[in-house]
């Protein structure tokens, strides 16, 4: 027996996949953010702790 | 099984009902909503005002702040302001569904679901504030935690449905961000931004309410208490001209307090001559005037005058700095 799923219409395909490139803009644009400012924060004492 | 179907086949078709049911539904499939309807839950118009003002408070500030850590907290402070505003569109699709300059919004038209706003809403609350803490300020990421509670609870689910003096106290949200702005840069807070913050709070009810005048319609439609529904025109243009003469005197305090120079005093003192003017052109217009143009004017015009004000503040504090560097 065939399993009935859900089909996504055109219009939702697009709509998500719009979602998705904005997400991963949202993202990126955070991580850099947070790599940035660690560097501005820390400075030259990101790469001198001791663990 | 003779005499009727088994109980576990009554069970499956039951099941498969329930199933098909949902299938069906179109509000339980998959979403149509683009980037661009989650960036208008942002209210990007307001933003861009939070954005400015709460510039021109960290700039005004005396301690110089790195161009990145700027940057990052005025970003903080932009998504802290559109989390409201997401909030906001979530709890009030239902009377946002009855007027005509809301009806368009993401929630009330659909192209959202109310679930899919709140959970936007609650999840860029909390980054913007965790965002602006760890990397800036605790205080400001506090004062700008509180700005959007208030927005969101204080104003929107409790003022804006119960008082005509909604927008009044309401408006304290949308004058935190000099102060939030201030305290990036300087870990606290003082007089000078609290003036920049009165500014704001005591124009926001002549510009909400000029607009109340011209879609008193609407609004009594909506069943939102606002001042012309509930007081009646006459008594909103008197309130209007009396808030436009406060504004415009705390428009130049900043100057007779000595915060900024005179250029900025003469530029304040003719915004606020021209918000008096209009002001007053409410004030003589007719309670039965159906175009209401002097109130549109107002409308108008108020957005220019914070605008305007707060970039002479901007450009009194840029040009004090540039003087001030050695070999100038």
């Amino acid at each position: 027996m065939e399993l009935e799923t859900v089909k996504p219409t055109e219009t939702q395909l697009r709509a998500r996949r719009n979602r998705s490139v904005a997400i991963a803009l949202a993202l990126g644009a955070f991580v850099l953010v947070v790599y940035v400012v660690s560097i501005v924060r820390l400075g030259p004492a990101v790469i001198e702790r001791s663990f | 099984m003779a005499g009727g179907r088994s109980q576990t086949e009554k069970n499956f078709l039951r099941m498969a009902f329930v199933e098909k049911t949902a299938l069906e539904d179109s509000s339980a499939g998959m979403s149509e909503a683009t980037a661009g309807d989650f960036f208008a839950l942002l209210k990007p118009r307001v933003m861009s005002l939070v954005v400015f003002t709460a510039f021109v408070g960290l700039m005004a500030a005396p301690v110089a702040v790195n161009p990145f850590i700027a940057i990052t907290a005025i970003l903080s402070i932009a998504i802290g302001a559109g989390a409201s505003g997401a909030l906001n569109m979530w709890y009030d699709a239902d009377i946002d569904r009855l007027m005509k300059r809301t009806v368009g919004r993401p929630v009330p038209s659909g192209r959202v679901k109310p679930g899919e706003a709140l959970a936007f809403g609650l999840v860029l609350s909390v980054l913007s504030v965790m965002t602006l803490g760890v990397f800036v300020d605790w205080l400001a990421a506090s004062l700008l935690a509180f700005t959007i509670f208030f927005y969101a609870v204080v104003y929107t689910m409790w003022l804006k449905r119960s008082t005509p003096q909604n927008i009044v106290i309401g408006g304290a949200a949308g004058a935190f961000p000099p102060i939030i702005g201030w305290a990036t840069a300087t870990g606290s807070v003082s007089l000078e931004p609290i003036v920049l913050f009165l500014i704001i709070f005591l124009w926001t009810p002549p510009h909400f309410w000029a607009l109340a005048l011209f879609k008193a319609d609407e609004y009594g439609r909506a069943g939102i208490p606002m001042m012309p529904n509930v007081a009646g025109i006459a008594s909103t243009r008197r309130q209007i001209f009396a808030y436009s003469v406060v504004v415009a005197l705390v428009g130049v305090l900043p100057w007779v307090l000595g915060y900024v120079g005179m250029g900025y005093g003469v530029v304040a003192a003719a915004l606020g001559a021209g918000f008096v003017f209009y002001a007053w052109q409410v004030l003589r217009m007719a309670d039965a005037d159906p175009v209401m143009r002097p109130a549109k004017m107002l409308f108008a015009y108020s957005l220019l005058y914070l605008f305007a004000v707060f970039a002479a503040y901007l450009a009194d504090k840029v040009i004090e700095r540039a003087l001030a560097m050695p070999g100038v």
